[in-house]
C-alpha cells in the first residue's frame, strides 16, 4: 500500500502552520511535538503508520471551522479523525497532513423522547449515546462491535453498521441531521429531528463518505424503544451450505429477527480453545436472535425450530436463562479475541449475496489452501456481510503480503457473485487499490465530482477511497 | 416531442444528443404531463433479478409500480415502505413506475419504522447529463463501498439524471396485522402517537385521521400482533378510548391520503417535528391528515394560500404539493445548502438538460 510522498513545501513551513493553528485555537488543541503526535500515527488498521505535521483537538463547531479554514487558505491536507477505530486505514495520516480530531466534543446537546432523537456532539462514542437514553427505555440502534471506543462522527464517516442492522438498519437509516464544516470552514446543517428537508438527499450523500466532504461536528440521532427482551438460539450444522439454505428458509419464512450470525468450523475451533463457550463440534453454525415478550419470542423459536428440523441439525440450543443466552453469545463475542490470541489476522468485511453463501465458502477454502493461509469465517449472514479473518504472522518476512494477496483475491471473489468491497467498515486506504474491481471509471468520476463540490481542492483525507492514479491529477492541482 | 427509449444504451445516447432541456417522465402521475420535449422511461421495464431467499429485487426503472407489487407478492414480499397512489388525491392520471416512486422518494405509512423508499434502495444506474450510465451501490443490502449516491438519486426528482435500474432490500408481507384505534381529535393525536412509538410494541404505522382518530398499526406473526394490539390498546387507554380493529383498508387510506382526496384547494405536505404536528394543524385550520407518528402532515388549503406561512413556526420543510399559488412549491434553501445543490447538479449534469422543468413551478393541477 503505497501513500503520496509528503509535500516538502509543507513540510518546510511546518513552524509557521503551527504557529498559524496557535493563533486562532486555545493553546492545547494544538499537539506538534513529535513524541505526542505519534499517538496520532495510525488507527486499527495498525499495518500502516505515519505520525502528522500536526494534530488539532477543538472543543466546538467555531473552532473546528477555524483550523480548517486556515489549513485551506494555508493548503494543507486534513486528516478527520473520530475514536481513530478504522480497519480500513479511514484516519491514518500523512506527514504534510494535520490531523483534526473530534473526540473533545462529546456532549448530549438535546434528548428528546417524544419526538424519539437525542443531538450529540459527533466524538461522543456510540455506547455512551444508548448510555444517555436507556434510563428512559431507548437505545440508539447501530452496534458496530467497536461500538464501546469508536465515535459517531467515525460511524458517519463511514455509515457503520453492527450486529443488528438485519432489523434495524445502519447509520444512514438511523442519522437526522449533521452540522457539517466543510474544508473552507463553511458550516452547513443538513436535515434535523424531521423525516425530510425537501431538496436533494444530502445527509445521505454524506454518510459514508469517509470524511472526504466535510468535518462532522454534531449529529441528530434516532433513537428507538427497547424491546421487551431477546433471546438467542444457536443451530449446529454439518456442512456450511446446509447452513447457508437454513439462512434462506429463516428469511423467507417472514421472521425477521435481529441478528444472525453464522460462524465456520476453524472459527468455532479457536473460539472454543479461547473462550470455552462449550460449541458442538460441527462444520458450522449459527446464532440467531429473536427479539420480543416472553411469548412472542416463543412463538417465532417455534418457527425457527420448524424450519432449522427441516436441514437436520447435529444440534438445536435454546438459551432458558440470561446464563445460557450469554454462553450462546459468548464464542461470537470473543472470536476476534481468540484468532488475536493465535495469530496476527486481517479482518475483511465484503458482502455478498446470501444465495451465494455456500459458493463463496467453498471457494475461499480454496484460495486460502493455495495461499497456504488459514482462513476463518465469522459473519453477518442474514445480509451476507462476510468477515473473512486471515491468519499470518507478522514476524514472517513477506507473511502480510501473502497476506494481503489473499485478502484481495477474496473481495474479487465477492464483487464476482455480485457483492461489493465492504459492508461496513469503509475502503480507506485499505481497499481503495481495489476499488476498480468493483468500479468502472464513469462511476469512480462520478463519484470524485462529488468530492470537487464539496472540497474542490482535495485537501480533506485526499489519499483515500479512490485509487492513488485515479485522484492524482484532482489532489496535484 | 416524446421520446421513449427501449434501452439504457439508446438513452444515454438520446442524452448525449439532446441539444437543450428535457422533462423526464416515467407515468406522468406527479407533475402531470410536459409541456416542453420528454423523455418517457416506460419503454425501460421489467424484472431484472429477483431473489426472494436473500429479500432482493431489481428491476428496471419503467417498471409500473403495480407490476413490482404482483411480483412480490406472488413470493409473499412486498416493497417495505409501502408507497402509495396518489392519483386521487392529486387529481391526476396516469400509471405509477417504480422509477418515479425512486424519483420522488414517495413513502407510505410503514416509513415510521421501515424507513422511507432511500432506505430501501439499495442500488442505482442512472444516466447523467453527459449521457454517462453510472452505476452505485450494487444488489446486497450491506454496502459502504466508495460514495452512497444511491441516496443522493432517491428523491432527486429529474434533476440529477435518468434512472434506468433500480435495487432493492424487500420484505415478507406479515401473515397477520391489527390496528388499535384513539378517539382524539388532532391536537392530542401525536402525544397519542408518540406513546405508542415509544413503546417497545414495534409500531408499523402511526397516523391520525378525521373522523377515525389516532391509528397504530402492528405487524407479524398472529399470536404477537394479538399480544401488542392489546398492550397498545392498554397503554393508550388512558389517553382516549381505544379499540382494535383488523380492517387494513384503514392503511390504504392513509398509504393514498384518501381522506384528502376530491375536496377543494391546495395539497399540501409537511415534513416536520411530530410533537410540532398538534399546533400547525390548529394554525393551518381544515382539513388535515398526520402520518409517521405526526411526523408527516397532510392539508388541504385554500387555492393560493400560502399554508406554509400559516403554519410557522415549525422545524422541518413544507411543499405545495398541487395548485399555482403564489408561494413556491419548495422554500429557497440556506445559501450553503443551495452552494452544494447547484454544484451537483452542475457537476452531473453541465448541460442543463434536466433542468427542463425540475426546477419550474409544474406541480399539477
Amino acid at each position: 500500500m503505497e501513500m503520496p510522498p509528503p509535500d516538502p513545501a509543507i513540510l518546510s513551513r511546518k513552524d509557521q502552520i503551527v504557529a498559524g493553528l496557535r493563533a486562532i485555537l486555545p493553546a492545547d488543541a494544538v499537539i506538534d511535538d513529535p513524541v505526542e503526535t505519534r499517538a496520532y500515527e495510525c488507527d486499527a488498521l495498525s499495518a500502516y503508520r505515519c505520525p502528522p505535521l500536526a494534530v488539532v483537538l477543538p472543543r466546538s463547531t467555531a473552532e473546528v471551522a477555524a483550523a480548517l479554514r486556515f489549513c485551506h487558505e494555508q493548503r494543507v491536507p486534513v486528516v478527520p479523525r473520530g475514536a481513530g477505530t478504522s480497519l480500513a486505514g479511514g484516519s491514518m495520516p500523512t506527514a504534510d497532513s494535520v490531523v483534526l480530531g473530534v473526540a473533545r466534543m462529546t456532549s448530549v446537546l438535546e434528548v428528546d423522547y417524544a419526538d424519539r432523537f437525542i443531538r450529540v456532539e459527533a466524538g461522543r462514542t456510540n455506547l455512551s449515546v444508548t448510555g444517555a437514553v436507556e434510563s428512559a427505555g431507548f437505545f440508539y440502534a447501530p452496534d458496530p462491535s467497536s461500538q464501546l471506543a469508536c465515535a459517531i462522527s467515525g460511524n458517519i464517516a463511514m455509515n457503520s453498521g453492527g450486529a443488528h442492522c438485519l432489523k434495524y438498519g445502519v447509520t444512514t437509516n438511523n442519522l437526522l441531521g449533521v452540522t457539517l464544516v466543510q474544508m473552507d470552514g463553511t458550516v452547513v446543517t443538513l436535515g434535523g429531528p424531521f423525516t425530510e428537508s425537501g431538496g436533494l438527499d444530502l445527509l445521505g450523500l454524506v454518510c459514508g463518505s469517509e470524511g472526504q466532504l466535510g468535518v462532522v461536528t454534531e449529529a441528530t440521532l434516532r433513537i428507538l424503544p427497547k424491546p421487551e427482551g431477546a433471546r438467542p438460539v444457536l443451530i449446529a450444522f454439518s456442512a456450511n451450505d446446509i447452513a447457508g439454505a437454513c439462512v434462506a428458509d429463516i428469511i423467507r419464512a417472514g421472521i425477521l429477527p435481529v441478528a444472525i450470525e453464522f460462524m465456520d468450523r476453524p472459527c468455532i475451533r479457536a473460539t472454543e480453545a479461547f473462550a470455552q463457550a462449550g460449541y458442538p463440534d460441527c462444520e458450522a453454525l449459527l446464532i440467531v436472535e429473536v427479539e420480543g415478550s416472553a411469548p412472542e419470542i416463543d412463538e417465532q423459536i417455534a418457527l425457527i425450530r420448524q424450519i432449522a428440523a427441516r436441514h437436520t441439525p447435529i444440534e438445536f440450543r435454546e438459551a432458558r436463562s440470561e446464563d445460557e443466552a450469554r454462553r450462546i453469545w459468548l464464542g461470537r463475542k470473543a472470536a476476534f479475541g481468540a484468532m488475536g490470541q493465535i495469530n496476527d489476522y486481517m479482518c475483511l468485511d465484503g458482502t455478498i449475496p446470501v444465495s451465494a453463501l455456500p459458493e463463496v465458502l467453498r471457494r475461499i477454502g480454496e484460495l486460502s489452501r493455495e495461499a497456504g493461509l488459514e482462513v476463518a469465517n465469522v459473519f453477518h449472514a442474514g445480509d451476507g456481510n462476510m468477515h473473512p479473518l486471515i491468519l499470518y504472522n507478522a514476524n514472517t518476512p513477506g507473511d502480510l503480503e501473502r497476506c494481503e494477496r489473499l485478502g484481495a483475491e477474496i473481495l474479487k471473489l465477492c464483487v464476482e457473485v455480485g457483492g461489493c468491497l465492504t459492508g461496513e467498515h469503509g475502503v480507506g486506504v485499505e481497499k481503495r487499490d481495489l476499488m476498480r474491481v468493483q468500479f468502472r471509471p464513469a462511476d469512480l468520476e462520478a463519484q470524485m465530482r462529488v468530492k470537487d463540490v464539496f472540497d474542490p481542492r482535495w485537501l480533506l483525507n485526499p489519499a483515500k477511497v479512490f485509487p492513488l492514479d485515479a485522484s492524482a491529477a484532482r489532489r496535484a492541482a | 416531442m416524446s421520446h421513449r427509449p427501449e434501452t439504457e444504451a439508446e438513452l444515454a445516447q438520446l442524452v448525449r444528443d439532446l441539444p437543450g432541456p428535457v422533462s423526464v417522465r416515467g407515468g406522468a402521475t406527479r407533475a402531470g404531463p410536459a409541456a416542453g420535449p420528454e423523455i418517457r422511461t416506460g419503454g425501460l421495464s421489467g424484472v431484472v433479478l429477483y431473489e426472494p431467499a436473500a429479500l432482493t429485487l431489481v428491476v428496471r426503472a419503467g417498471t409500473p409500480l403495480s407490476q413490482v407489487e404482483a411480483v412480490l407478492a406472488a413470493e409473499g414480499q412486498r416493497l417495505p415502505f409501502e408507497p402509495g397512489d396518489w392519483r386521487a388525491v392529486l387529481g391526476t392520471e396516469g400509471t405509477s413506475t417504480i422509477g418515479g416512486v425512486v424519483a420522488e422518494n414517495a413513502s407510505g405509512p410503514r416509513r415510521v419504522q421501515a424507513g422511507a423508499c432511500r432506505d430501501s434502495l439499495i442500488g442505482v444506474r442512472f444516466i447523467d447529463g453527459r449521457g454517462d450510465v453510472i452505476a452505485n451501490g450494487g444488489r446486497v443490502m450491506k454496502n459502504v463501498t466508495g460514495y452512497d449516491l444511491v441516496k443522493l438519486m432517491a428523491g432527486s426528482r429529474g434533476r440529477v439524471g435518468v434512472l434506468t435500474e433500480l435495487s432493492f432490500k424487500v420484505q415478507p408481507i406479515a401473515p397477520a396485522q391489527a390496528t388499535v384505534i384513539v378517539d382524539v381529535p388532532v391536537g392530542a393525536a401525536p402525544a397519542v402517537l408518540s406513546a405508542a412509538l415509544g413503546s417497545p410494541f414495534d409500531v408499523t404505522g402511526a397516523a391520525w385521521v378525521a373522523g377515525q382518530g389516532a391509528l397504530l398499526r402492528v405487524e407479524g406473526l398472529p399470536g404477537s400482533v394479538a399480544y401488542r394490539s392489546k398492550e397498545l390498546q392498554n397503554l393508550l387507554s388512558a389517553l382516549g378510548a381505544a379499540r382494535i380493529e383488523d380492517d387494513a383498508a384503514i392503511w390504504t387510506a392513509v398509504r393514498d391520503v384518501a381522506p384528502l382526496a376530491g375536496l377543494p384547494g391546495d395539497l399540501w405536505r409537511f415534513h416536520l417535528r411530530p410533537s410540532q404536528a398538534g399546533a400547525v394543524a390548529a394554525r393551518i385550520g381544515g382539513a388535515v391528515m398526520l402520518d409517521w407518528g405526526g411526523g408527516c402532515l397532510w392539508a388541504r388549503v385554500p387555492r393560493g394560500v400560502d399554508a406554509r406561512a400559516i403554519a410557522a413556526p415549525f422545524d422541518g420543510h413544507a411543499r405545495r404539493m398541487s395548485g399555482t399559488g403564489l408561494a413556491p412549491a419548495d422554500p429557497p434553501e440556506p445559501q450553503a445548502v443551495a452552494r452544494i445543490t447547484d454544484g451537483l447538479r452542475a457537476a452531473f449534469d453541465p448541460r442543463g438538460i434536466f433542468s427542463g422543468d425540475a426546477d419550474a413551478d409544474v406541480l399539477y393541477p
